[in-house]
């Protein structure tokens, strides 16, 4: 018994000592593999975000350094009517665009959900929106809304239902009714998708305990599928706000911000104020303020994605 | 309470028929299992007693009423799934009072029902758990509470124990049972292990590829098995199985098996001289030899004590045996004995179809 204790302590002695060196190794080791991620996220993300509060904060103009200037930007932003009406643009395409793109985009992956007749070919063809590139789309969707050419007007002057032809993006609240229909048809696919594949992972046998309880198809869906999907949905409707809140693109090719800025969202102004127009300082200012907005949307997320108390716990 | 009537059911999954016209009368209060190996159609039965899945062909009539177009939440049945299938989202209490809050009952009348539910499985400390938060076997016993406080004519059960361990499933299986007794209730109980059926049912039905092969009590199939199917799946270790030719001598009846072996069956039995049969014999019925005793020459190749009874595994002529033993004789592999049978104890089968004869 004795010589064993003794056998014991020098052997945990050599252990401490071998857990020490792992200890140091692996501190290092650790520094080592974070490197180039830290390198890179340095160089992409916090470099060009510290540029753009530093720029928001000077008088630059391309091809001219600037100067310091401390928040005047902002105070003249705050008086600044175009970028309140940006303001609202962007809040109203964000909140409008998002409720089409989660009713349209829930039920769309219902039904793909169900058994249907070429389910895979369905499933692609829902694709198709989100594959085709931004720029390209935007130039179809130019056309669907074009005063001479519009298919639309024609097919509901064809009908009898309407006799002139609708200035789709000339007139500004139409401008911003087309915008807003652009990127719904554009955000579908991804919400419908990712929901799909949400709705995918509910065992089909909670289905059918709630059909042997008694529950109609909308109370399934109430009771069963809504509550199980809400994690996916708090996380596809994050994504989904940010995409839209920063959208440029497709507002870009359709209307530049017009007609009277009724389109402009605070994107397309940052880009608008400060290459053509080159007031750089102004630009990046605009396009921090977006920051808590963006903020208080990740926030939400955040307290959204939480999991949930019957989330927790051991799995099955 | 109610009879479940089953009547030439068909079922066909596109042309690919599972289900060959099925025949079984569950009576009222009655607590019948369907076993048979995976795959031969318990579950799609169960689920059209149920109404999850459309009836092909046959009636299905509960209580007297044929439902075959009747919805499962007016057939007055509950169902327990193999995985429970609780809602992960729901607590205890909810996932019991689902079904009777949906029926807007009276909420002293659902606090009422499955706080007796709870209090039947020992479930009342659990009631504000999610399911997540429980063991296996609590989560087991919430759906059977979940099945109770419906109060329905029938029970169906799919396999509920099959996702538990060894000891659960055995403790499990008695409290079911109990739970029967207390209940009453008409219960339809499919399993493919057929000690949980023999264990725990009135009465049997051993399914196969999609017919059925045997109705009884557990012990008619283990004592009379129909045909060689039911002789080889009820009963561990399984029948020991011998091929041979029936011959009868002096107002006896043997089988001679291809190794020469006489071994006697009982003079009644059926079949024409010289047909080819299986006689077949339970591992309990063959006893080692004494020293002057005459029976079946065999050398013993692996030994399983299993505690309560030994298992010896020996070769008779070409074929393997088991012999179970509650006495703990000294023996090793290799070494050569003498199997006596058990008189009376022998089946015989008709090669051919497995018919008993
Ligand atoms: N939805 C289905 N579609 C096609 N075939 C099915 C379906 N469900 C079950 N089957 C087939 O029916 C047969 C019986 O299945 P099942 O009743 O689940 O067997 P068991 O429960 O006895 O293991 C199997 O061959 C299975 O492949
Ligand atoms: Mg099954």
């Amino acid at each position: 018994m004795y010589v064993d204790t003794k056998a014991h302590g020098t052997s945990s002695k050599a252990l401490a000592a071998h857990r020490f060196r792992f200890g140091e190794s692996r501190g290092f080791l650790g520094l080592l593999f974070m490197l180039p991620a830290a390198t890179v996220l340095l160089l992409f993300l916090a470099y060009p975000l510290g540029l753009g509060v530093w720029l928001g904060m000077t008088d630059a103009r391309v091809g001219r350094g600037g100067t310091y200037i401390g928040l005047e930007n902002y105070e003249m932003l705050w008086t600044d009517s175009v970028f309140w009406l940006s303001v609202f643009n962007t809040l109203l395409y964000t909140v409008v665009a998002s409720v089409f793109k989660f009713a349209l985009g829930l039920w769309l992956a219902l039904l793909l959900n169900h058994h249907l007749p070429f389910k895979a070919f369905l499933r692609a063809i829902v694709l198709l929106p989100w594959i085709v590139p931004t720029a390209l789309s935007a130039i179809a969707f130019w056309w669907i809304y074009d005063p001479q050419f519009s298919v639309v007007s024609w097919a509901l002057v064809r009908l009898g239902l309407i006799d002139k032809y609708i200035n789709f993006l000339g007139d500004p609240a139409w401008a911003r009714a087309s915008v807003i229909m652009a990127n719904i048809w554009r955000g579908i696919p991804f919400v419908a998708i990712t929901l799909l594949a949400g709705l995918q992972t509910i065992p089909p046998s909670l289905y059918e305990a709630a059909v042997i309880d008694g529950a109609t198809p909308w109370q399934r869906f109430r009771f069963v599928t809504f509550p199980m999907l809400t994690p996916i949905i708090a996380v596809v409707m994050t994504f989904s706000v940010l995409f839209t809140f920063t959208d440029f693109q497709l507002i870009y090719v359709l209307t530049r911000g017009g007609p009277l800025n009724a389109t402009h969202l605070m994107a397309t102004l940052s880009f608008q104020r400060a290459i053509p127009g080159g007031n750089l300082g102004e630009g990046a200012a605009i396009a921090v303020s977006m920051i808590p907005f963006l903020l208080a949307a990740i926030l939400f997320s955040y307290f959204g994605l939480q999991r949930r108390r019957w989330q927790q716990g051991g799995g099955d | 309470m109610a009879s479940v009537d089953i009547r030439k059911v068909r079922k066909a999954f596109g042309v690919h028929e599972v289900i060959h016209g099925i025949d079984v009368d569950i009576g009222d209060e009655e607590f019948v299992v369907l076993v048979g190996p995976s795959g031969c159609g318990k579950s799609t039965l169960l689920r059209m007693i149920a109404g999850l899945e459309q009836i092909s062909g046959g009636e299905i009539s509960i209580g007297g009423r044929v439902v075959n177009q009747v919805p499962p939440k007016e057939r007055d049945i509950a169902m327990v799934f193999q995985n429970y299938a609780l809602y992960p989202h729901m607590n205890v209490f909810d996932n019991m009072a689902f079904s009777m809050k949906l029926r807007r009952a009276d909420p002293a009348e659902i606090k009422k029902r499955v706080e007796g539910a709870a209090d039947i499985l020992d479930l009342g400390p659990y009631l504000g758990r999610y399911p997540r938060q429980l063991s296996g076997g609590q989560r087991q016993r919430v759906a059977m509470g979940r099945a109770i406080v419906r109060d329905p004519q029938v029970f169906l059960f799919d396999e509920p124990l099959s996702n538990l361990d060894a000891k659960l499933r055995v403790q499990m299986r008695t409290e079911i049972k109990a739970l029967h007794q207390r209940l009453r209730t008409t219960s339809v109980y499919v399993t493919h292990d057929q000690i949980e059926a023999m264990t725990m049912a009135d009465r049997i039905v051993v399914m196969h590829d999609g017919h059925v092969e045997q109705i009884g009590t557990p012990l008619e199939l283990y004592d009379r098995p129909a045909n060689l199917f039911v002789a080889g799946f009820i009963g561990s270790p399984a029948m020991n199985l011998f091929r041979g030719l029936l011959r009868r001598r002096d107002g006896k009846a043997f089988v001679v098996t291809d190794d020469n072996l006489a071994l006697e069956a009982e003079s009644d039995v059926g079949g024409e001289e010289g047909q080819k049969v299986v006689y077949g014999i339970r591992p309990g019925h063959l006893r080692l030899a004494s020293d002057a005793e005459q029976g079946l020459p065999a050398e013993v190749e692996v030994i399983e004590p299993t505690g309560d009874n030994t298992l010896v595994f020996c070769k008779v002529g070409g074929t393997i045996a088991c012999a179970a033993t509650t006495e703990r004789h000294p023996l090793r592999p290799g070494e050569r004995l003498r199997l006596v049978p058990k008189p009376g104890a022998g089946h015989v089968f008709d090669a051919a179809g497995g018919q008993r004869l």
